[in-house]
């Protein structure tokens, strides 16, 4: 590090080029700018797919100025709470407004994430050099999760009571220390005070700290290494005279002009809803909501918000019965592998002890169906993040996959929307077979991937990205 | 039509597979008074009268009447009875303790109640508005009355007056899918002995009631949907220019 140097301006310099060059002697603002976003070339055949990912980023802002408003007006007290939300929504002015905004925030935000990562799995976004990103986001998706779940105790409805209820109790299937894991979460034996008061210190300010500085590395990473696009080329193998990828523009002013049109667009959106289905059919807010939380009265019908209901539907699928299907899906796979796969024996072994162990404690008489329902349902979330090393295809965008692939990520999708209704949906019998058979399609998607992604005739990738001038 | 834009367009329908319809006493539909002053106020009147009594509407303030057209002075002399001041919520003089003793429960507060019992394909007014009309003779239940919608309604029929008493007539019938089984089919009201008003006149104030009751679970719904026009053309125009902008700087992109 040289010694400190002040950096001269002729004397008519303007006043704000001086400014920021005295800032910029002591601290990094162009450079950040220019690194970041400024300078920043990302590949110029962006689609429709890549503007979730700055839309995200505008909803945690408008999640964060709202929250922090509504914070300014609500009671985290349990006699209080139901009260104080009504009270923000008659009383305080434009609380109604503030309100609407940060619960269809809540859902936008959502719609947004499962957008972003479908356009991640899409387009092979998560492969290398980009593992980490997709780690960094999807430790964001985890705390996203975690976000909603204490905020959706807050206004204290039973759906809030109800919610919370069941699924603190799931950890409550973990064997030996379950019921004093879920005692502990709750500081109560049932939903309480002390539970509201700890999910709103997590809700207000742990998990917002957290998320911030996880949307701070995965913004990092990402431009560490570079934007991947629709075709899934790596531009940076393909530089120009002025040491930029020919494919790539600077984000600004580009994608600034591009990315604030996809704002407004979003923005109609979001304001049809926050000003004319601000309950958006029970989905967004659910209408048993509207009635205080009581620790006695026990709704007929408990379904987590929408946004979760794909995995819940996991849970509900794991049922006695299916147990037995598990435990040959996991034998069949475990041989599969075991033929199939190039790991190291070692590694075989250590997969065909765990899963032997596994098959051992599905057995009716070990460890019962409802935790293990817990473990899909874990499992179901983090199987997400093995994408980068579970994807062996040679090439990374869908584009340049064989046809029958888009198939089996249309078989997907399908399932994972199917999963999603159900779980809004009373338990049925019928409704219970096809979220088993979702269930099993979601989980072969990506167990199997290592061997179908790499199966087929790929189409040739072009050097240069498909590009049509506007 | 490519691969992603398909998507988009299943992605566009899942709406579409709404919640299935619950099954129960089918309801009737509650009819619009969200901008009839005139019957807000009058189901304001029948909600202070009637419904106060025993249930709270703890979130409304008494002055926030005035968004209905009505002045704090009409608000004192015709809605307030016990020397409550204009500020003040509406709560009732019932202990809930009492409450409890009488009824079995604590009646609901009834601030959100028209939201509250929305339902898929249904406003919480189309509940209100069936529920309120479908009180029947049973002398088996300690009020003398039943209910079609709520069966075994803890409350009584507090506008028997208004409505007179009607009983309901049920007719033995073989279910269609199980010929061992009969169903208990409901099979129309029968007015056993008027009320002081026609069976038009007390849907009419029902009506206004549960419009009254609309309101109240969300004052600030009319604002919000007058205020939403001019947001939505705002974004509008600011789309529209966002669109050219972009447009303008991408046309130098080859």
């Amino acid at each position: 590090m040289g010694a400190f140097k002040e950096t001269k301006f002729p004397a008519d310099a303007p006043v704000a080029q001086k400014a920021v060059g005295w800032v910029d002697d002591r601290f990094p603002l162009t450079k950040l700018w220019n690194d970041q976003w400024g300078k920043y070339y990302a590949p110029k055949n962006f689609n429709f797919w890549y503007i979730f990912g700055s839309l995200a980023a505008l909803v945690l802002v408008l999640q964060i100025v709202t929250g922090i408003f509504l914070t300014m007006h609500y009671k985290p007290d349990a006699n209080l709470a139901f009260a104080s939300v009504e009270y923000i929504m008659r009383e305080v002015p434009w609380g109604w407004l503030v309100r609407y905004m940060h619960s269809t925030g809540a859902s936008s935000f959502f719609i947004i994430v499962y957008l972003h990562m479908t356009r991640g799995l899409l387009y092979g976004s998560y492969r290398k050099p980009r593992e980490l990103v997709w780690l960094f986001g999807f430790a964001v998706f985890l705390c996203l999760m975690a976000e909603a779940f204490f905020g959706y105790l807050l206004p204290w409805g039973q759906m809030s009571y109800w919610g919370a209820q069941v699924i603190v109790n799931l950890f409550g299937a973990i064997p030996l220390i379950g019921p004093d894991l879920s005692l502990w979460i709750r500081g109560d034996y049932v939903v309480s005070d002390a539970t509201l008061n700890r999910f709103f210190a997590f809700h207000v300010i742990a998990i917002p700290l957290v998320l911030l500085g996880l949307v701070a590395a995965h913004l990092i990473a990402l431009h560490e290494v570079g934007s991947s696009n629709p075709d899934g080329i790596e531009v940076k193998e393909n530089l120009g005279a002025d040491g930029h990828p020919v494919d790539s523009i600077p984000s600004h002013p580009y994608y600034t002009v591009h990315d604030i049109f996809g704002v407004s667009v979003f923005l109609v959106l979001f304001s049809a809803v926050v000003f004319f289905a601000p309950e958006m059919g029970g989905y967004f807010l659910e209408y048993n909501n509207f009635l205080p939380g009581d620790s006695l009265k026990t709704p007929l019908h408990i379904a987590p918000t929408w946004y979760f209901t794909p995995f819940y539907s996991v849970l509900r699928a794991t049922t006695a019965d299916f147990m037995w299907v598990l435990m040959v899906g996991v034998a069949a796979y475990v041989s599969f592998l075991w033929l199939k796969s190039k790991l190291a024996f070692r590694t075989k072994a250590v997969i065909a002890v765990i899963a032997l162990l596994a098959i051992i404690g599905m057995l009716p008489s070990v460890l019962d169906a409802k935790f293990w329902g817990v473990v899909f349902f874990g499992g179901s979330v983090v199987i997400l993040a093995f994408l980068p090393w579970l994807d062996h295809s040679p090439v990374k965008s869908i584009r340049y996959r064989p046809d029958w692939h888009k198939y089996v990520y249309a078989g997907l999708f399908i399932s994972f929307l199917l999963l999603g209704y159900l779980g809004t949906q009373p338990p049925a019998p019928v409704g219970t077979i096809v979220s088993q058979i979702a269930t099993l399609y979601y989980f072969a998607f990506f167990l199997l991937m290592p061997w179908w992604s790499e199966m087929g005739t790929f189409k040739k990738v072009p050097d240069r990205v498909v590009f049509h001038a506007h | 039509m490519n691969f992603s834009k398909k998507l988009l367009a299943i992605l566009a329908l899942l709406p579409g597979l709404a919640f299935a319809s619950e099954g129960g006493f089918p309801l009737d539909k509650a009819p619009d008074r969200s901008h009839n002053m005139a019957a807000l106020q009058n189901g304001a009147k029948l909600f202070v009268n009637y419904c106060l009594n025993c249930h709270n509407a703890s979130s409304m303030r008494y002055n926030r009447l005035r968004d209905l057209g009505l002045t704090e002075d009409q608000i004192k002399q015709n809605l307030l009875f016990t020397g409550e001041k204009v500020g003040e919520m509406m709560t009732t003089a019932m202990p809930a303790k009492d409450a409890k003793a009488w009824f079995g429960t604590v009646p609901p507060d009834l601030s959100v109640i028209a939201r509250a019992k929305a339902s898929p394909g249904n406003t919480g007014g189309d509940y209100l508005y069936t529920y309120l009309r479908t009180f029947y003779k049973d002398d088996s239940r300690p009020t003398g009355f039943n209910n079609m919608v709520l069966p075994n309604a803890a409350m009584p029929h507090v506008l028997w007056e208004l409505q007179g008493v009607q009983s309901a007539k049920f007719v033995e019938e073989k279910d269609p899918h199980d010929e061992a089984k009969t169903m208990h089919k409901f099979a129309g009201f029968e007015q056993v002995k008027p009320g002081s008003m026609s069976k038009l006149e007390f849907d009419t104030a029902v009506a206004d009631l549960v419009g009254y009751m609309e309101w109240m679970a969300e004052p600030a719904q009319q604002q919000r949907k007058r205020l939403g026009v001019w947001v939505l053309l705002f974004m509008t125009g600011f789309a529209i220019l966002a669109w050219r902008l972009n447009a303008s700087f991408w046309k130098e992109v080859k």
